[in-house]
Formats: C-alpha cells, sequence, structure tokens
C-alpha cells in the first residue's frame, strides 16, 4: 500500500448523552490517490466517521492523523482545507447567493486574497463545467448542478482528499452520474483521494476498495470482487447486491458456465454473448 | 412573493443608476430622507418632485413599478391628507359640510406632506429597483464597519442578511410543497370562518418549522466544514469600488439640498 494520507488507529465515539458507542474500535488506511467506497446500512456509522476525519466529532479514545496532522483542535483548520466534503442534500450546503458566490465562500472563509480567488472560482468551475452558470441562484439549478457547485467549492481549496458523504443520494439517475462522472475526471486530474460513502453498489463497485461499516465496525475491508462475493451476508447487513452480481449468481446455479460475479452489466453481457463460442 | 415583501423586487437593466455603487445609494437616500424636510412651500416641492422624477427618468424604470410599491401606503398616505384637511385651521375657509370646516391651509399641508411621502417611497423603491438585495447587504456591511468597534455584529447580520435572501425560494418551494401534500390529505386553507382558516395554517407551519431548523443544522455543519470560523480574517470576493460617478451622485443632494434652501420661505 502507497503512503497513507489517512490513518485511524482505534477510535472509538459516542455522541454526547448516548451510551451506545456509534463507532466502535475503528482502524483504517486510506492510501493516496486511492478511491474508497465505505458502505453500510443506515445508523451504521458512515456520516459519524465522516464527520471525524472533518475534525467536527473528535473521538473519545484513539488516533485519527490525515495528511501528517494529528486530528486536534488546534490542527483543524488545516485539516479542513486538506479535506473537502460534500453532503447528502444539495440545497443544505449552498451557502451563497449565487454559483460564483458559493464557489469563493470556502476561498473567503480561508483568508485568500481577491485575485487569487477570482481565478480560482472561475477554474473550479470549469473544471466541472459549471462556468456558463456563474451567476445562476440556486433554485435554479438542478440537484446534480448543485452538487457539481458544492465539488468547486471543494476543489477551490485545492484538497488532496474529497469526501463525498451519500452525495448522489438525493439525485436522479442523470444527476448521479454527472456528479459521478465529474469526480472520476478531478481525479484523474490530479492526484486526488476519494472517498466515497454510499447506499449504492453499484457507484460502490467502481471504487479501488470497499469497506463495509456495520454497527459502528469495520466490518469487512476488500476489492469489489472480494466484497461482492458475500452475497447474502452482504443482503443480511442491509446493503444490495448489483443486479449484475445476482444474475451472475443465480446463473451460476443454475449450471451456466460464469467464470465470476461481474460487477458490470457489460462485462455480463460479453461473457453471455461470447459463452457459447467456448464450448 | 416573500422576496417582493421584504426587498422589493429588482429590475436589472442598464441605467447610470444601476451602476452606482450600493454604499452611494444608500448614503444619497440617507441624506434625501432629510432633505426633503427642507421644502416646504410650492416652488421648493416642485423642485423636489422635478429632481425625483429626473433620477427615476435616469434609471430608466418604467413609472409602474414605483406605483406598484405604492400600493401597501396608498392608504396611509390617503388618511394622513384627510387628517390635515379636516385638523389644520389656516387660511381662508373654503368649504363647510355640517360641522366639517375645510380651510385653504388644510388641503396645501395635506397636499405637501402627501407629496413628501410619495416622493420618499418613490426613492426609496428606486434603490430596491436598480439595486440586487445582494449588493444592498454588502453595500450596508461596509458601511456599518465602522460600528463593529461598538460591537455591532456587523459581518454576521451581513451574513444572515443573504442567507436568508438564499433561502427563501427554497422555502416558498418547500411551503407550497407542504401546502400541496396537507390538502391532497384533505386540507382546506382557503375557506371557512377565520378560525378554521388559523387551524388549517397549523399543519402547514410545523413540518415548514422543523425541515427549516434541520436545514440550519445541515447548513451549520457544511460551512463549518468549509471553514466558516467567523469573520475573523475572512476576504471577500465580492469588492465594491467607489468611483467618480458615485461622488458626483452624493454632490448633486448637496446642490439639492443648498436651491431647495434657498427656495423655502
Ligand atoms: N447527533 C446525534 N446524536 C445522537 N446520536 C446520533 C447523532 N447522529 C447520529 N447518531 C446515531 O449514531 C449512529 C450512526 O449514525 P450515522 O453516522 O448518521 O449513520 P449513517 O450515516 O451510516 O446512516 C446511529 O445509531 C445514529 O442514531
Ligand atoms: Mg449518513
Amino acid at each position: 500500500m502507497k503512503e497513507p494520507v489517512i490513518s485511524i488507529r482505534h477510535v472509538n465515539f459516542r455522541y454526547p448523552e448516548q451510551t451506545q458507542y456509534a463507532l466502535k474500535d475503528i482502524s483504517l488506511d486510506v492510501a493516496k490517490g486511492e478511491w474508497l467506497a465505505i458502505v453500510g446500512h443506515n445508523g451504521s456509522g458512515k456520516s459519524t466517521l465522516a464527520k471525524m476525519l472533518n475534525g467536527l466529532h473528535y473521538p473519545e479514545e484513539g488516533q485519527v492523523t490525515i495528511c501528517g496532522f494529528s486530528l486536534k483542535e488546534e490542527f483543524v483548520w488545516e485539516v479542513r482545507k486538506r479535506l473537502g466534503m460534500v453532503f447528502q442534500n444539495p440545497d443544505n450546503q449552498f451557502v451563497g447567493t449565487t454559483v460564483q458566490d458559493d464557489v469563493a465562500f470556502g476561498l473567503e472563509n480561508n483568508g485568500v486574497p481577491h485575485e487569487v480567488m477570482t481565478a480560482r472560482v472561475k477554474n473550479s468551475l470549469q473544471r466541472v463545467g459549471m462556468l456558463d452558470f456563474l451567476n445562476q441562484e440556486p433554485h435554479h439549478l438542478s440537484g446534480g448542478q448543485k452538487q457539481r457547485v458544492a465539488i468547486a467549492g471543494v476543489i477551490a481549496l485545492q484538497p488532496d482528499i474529497i469526501l463525498l458523504d451519500e452525495a448522489t443520494s438525493m439525485l436522479d439517475p442523470r444527476g448521479r452520474e454527472e456528479v459521478l462522472s465529474t469526480v472520476r475526471q478531478l481525479k484523474e486530474e490530479q492526484d486526488l483521494t476519494v472517498i466515497s460513502i454510499t447506499h449504492d453498489l453499484e457507484e460502490a463497485s467502481r471504487a479501488d476498495r470497499i469497506i463495509v461499516l456495520n454497527e459502528g465496525t469495520v466490518y469487512r475491508e476488500g476489492t469489489p470482487e472480494e466484497i461482492f462475493q458475500l452475497n447474502e451476508e452482504l443482503i443480511g447487513l442491509g446493503l444490495d447486491v448489483p443486479f449484475p452480481v445476482k444474475l451472475s449468481r443465480v446463473l451460476r446455479l443454475e449450471d451456466f458456465k460464469i467464470v465470476s460475479n461481474h460487477l458490470t452489466e457489460e462485462e455480463l453481457v460479453r461473457e453471455l454473448w461470447t459463452s457459447n463460442f467456448k464450448k | 412573493m416573500m422576496e417582493k415583501m421584504i426587498f422589493g423586487r429588482y429590475l436589472p437593466l442598464q441605467s447610470a443608476v444601476h451602476q452606482l455603487d450600493p454604499r452611494a445609494k444608500l448614503l444619497f437616500i440617507f441624506g434625501f430622507v432629510i432633505v426633503v424636510f427642507l421644502a416646504n412651500n410650492a416652488l421648493s416641492y416642485a423642485v423636489l418632485a422635478a429632481f425625483t422624477f429626473v433620477l427615476i427618468y435616469l434609471s430608466k424604470i418604467n413609472i409602474r413599478f414605483l406605483f406598484a410599491g405604492l400600493k401597501p401606503v396608498i392608504w396611509l398616505i390617503a388618511f394622513t391628507f384627510l387628517l390635515h384637511i379636516f385638523l389644520t385651521k389656516e387660511g381662508d375657509l373654503l368649504v363647510e359640510v355640517g360641522f366639517l370646516k375645510v380651510y385653504e391651509g388644510g388641503v396645501r399641508q395635506g397636499a405637501f406632506i402627501s407629496l413628501r411621502f410619495l416622493l420618499l417611497i418613490f426613492v426609496t423603491s428606486l434603490l430596491t429597483l436598480t439595486t440586487s438585495p445582494i449588493s444592498i447587504t454588502d453595500g450596508l456591511e461596509s458601511l456599518l464597519n465602522p460600528f463593529k468597534k461598538l460591537k455591532l455584529p456587523v459581518h454576521e447580520l451581513a451574513l444572515m442578511m443573504s442567507i436568508s435572501l438564499r433561502f427563501i425560494p427554497t422555502l416558498m418551494d418547500e411551503t407550497d410543497k407542504i401546502m400541496k401534500a396537507q390538502m391532497a390529505r384533505g386540507a382546506d386553507f382557503s375557506s371557512g370562518p377565520i378560525k378554521d382558516r388559523i387551524k388549517a395554517v397549523v399543519p402547514l407551519l410545523i413540518p415548514l418549522f422543523v425541515s427549516a431548523f434541520k436545514r440550519a443544522e445541515e447548513l451549520a455543519v457544511a460551512m463549518e466544514a468549509r471553514g466558516y470560523r467567523g469573520g475573523e480574517g475572512r476576504t471577500k470576493y465580492r469588492l465594491l469600488h467607489w468611483k467618480w460617478k458615485d461622488t458626483v451622485a452624493l454632490s448633486l443632494l448637496f446642490v439639492l439640498a443648498a436651491v431647495l434652501w434657498r427656495l423655502r420661505s
């Protein structure tokens, strides 16, 4: 594994006045430049973990290190510059009255000089394909467009890590694809580390690595292929297996010779239409 | 609708008035409110009215929009007018109907006061019609900056105003949605006795408040995650530029004051 940009060691956390721990003895590393998906049922602690990475919560016990900064109150603003977050609800994270004001918000907070700011706002908006909407007000944008503006606001600060906390879950399929392909493209352009928290195993199947959270603990960790081998186990955890994986499995049970659990429809289709030639 | 109520309506045109710095316009209005009181006879009021109409002409705003701004206060103007007509007992007696006596001085006073009202409303409407709400906010923040020393939370007030502006359409949409959802469940907002109608608003307000508080909480988290930590050490994306035109606009006000001073009796 490459050098970790995030390392979490034996972290415990509970919300004030709660007896239940929301995170229990969590340890994990995130490598520079990887795309990590975190999946888990509702209430499994995904958002709590995400907020912990940004200093919105501090661990009760254990150690969180981000880009070399130990997560303490004195470094929290440094950490927030390096790890940008995009949240679930597109409306409730749009602060500015127009697109450009919103992208500038994070820059203003960090005291970036005005000339640098205007250049960065333009550049970030261009990279997410929203430059034409500079003066648009949020209620005239679609959900996917608002999330792309939120992403522009994050990359304007030139972070090392971008964390999406169910950022696509309130979008329609088109908006979802819009946002994901934007993130994918940004990741290719620079050495961005992406952590995407998601319900959507289809989305997770395109990650380099998946971590499954269950009841505040790390239940499993592995490549998408490894994780999808779990099948019923995943369903037991309240997760839905992607359709191509399900279909490959059922076909295999029916004595079709399917080599592996295919993660995408294309792979499955390719195997199916060529399978007769192999006989 | 709500936006209209709070800030009038902004008409983004290209005119000399639109291009002025919001601070210049705010100071101008502040001065105008004082200067208006210098007029006290027919001639000075005529000059004042002429001045106002030149401003309106320069702003390229259709006068229709200015009259629309009058609607909420038209009764107030009418009331003051009548009050002056019936209560001022100066000059010649004009009409006498029963115990009501109308004097020449009353009519004059009533007309002057109403005109003063009218001109003030025209000029303030001109501000909101030619300046976007966010510019007004920026202008106010900048003008109030000296009061930071007196512990006035200027930055916070400006932020509150801009967040409110940003969320008004969102909450309007939401109200609409909840209203439709409740109507689908049989709620009736538009008929029945007033008591029932007030009761019908409760199932509208409660979900709206719950959702607004949830939004506020999420927004606060998102702002913090984006590095917001109060006004200290913050830079501004929107800068205001004071140009010579702005100085000229303010000087016009002094010229007006001087002219009125000469003409008043
Ligand atoms: N502000 C809070 N106060 C108390 N408990 C909370 C709070 N937020 C979340 N929790 C609890 O912590 C657990 C994890 O929640 P969360 O991290 O939001 O889950 P996820 O994002 O995976 O759906 C849940 O049991 C939830 O009820
Ligand atoms: Mg969550």
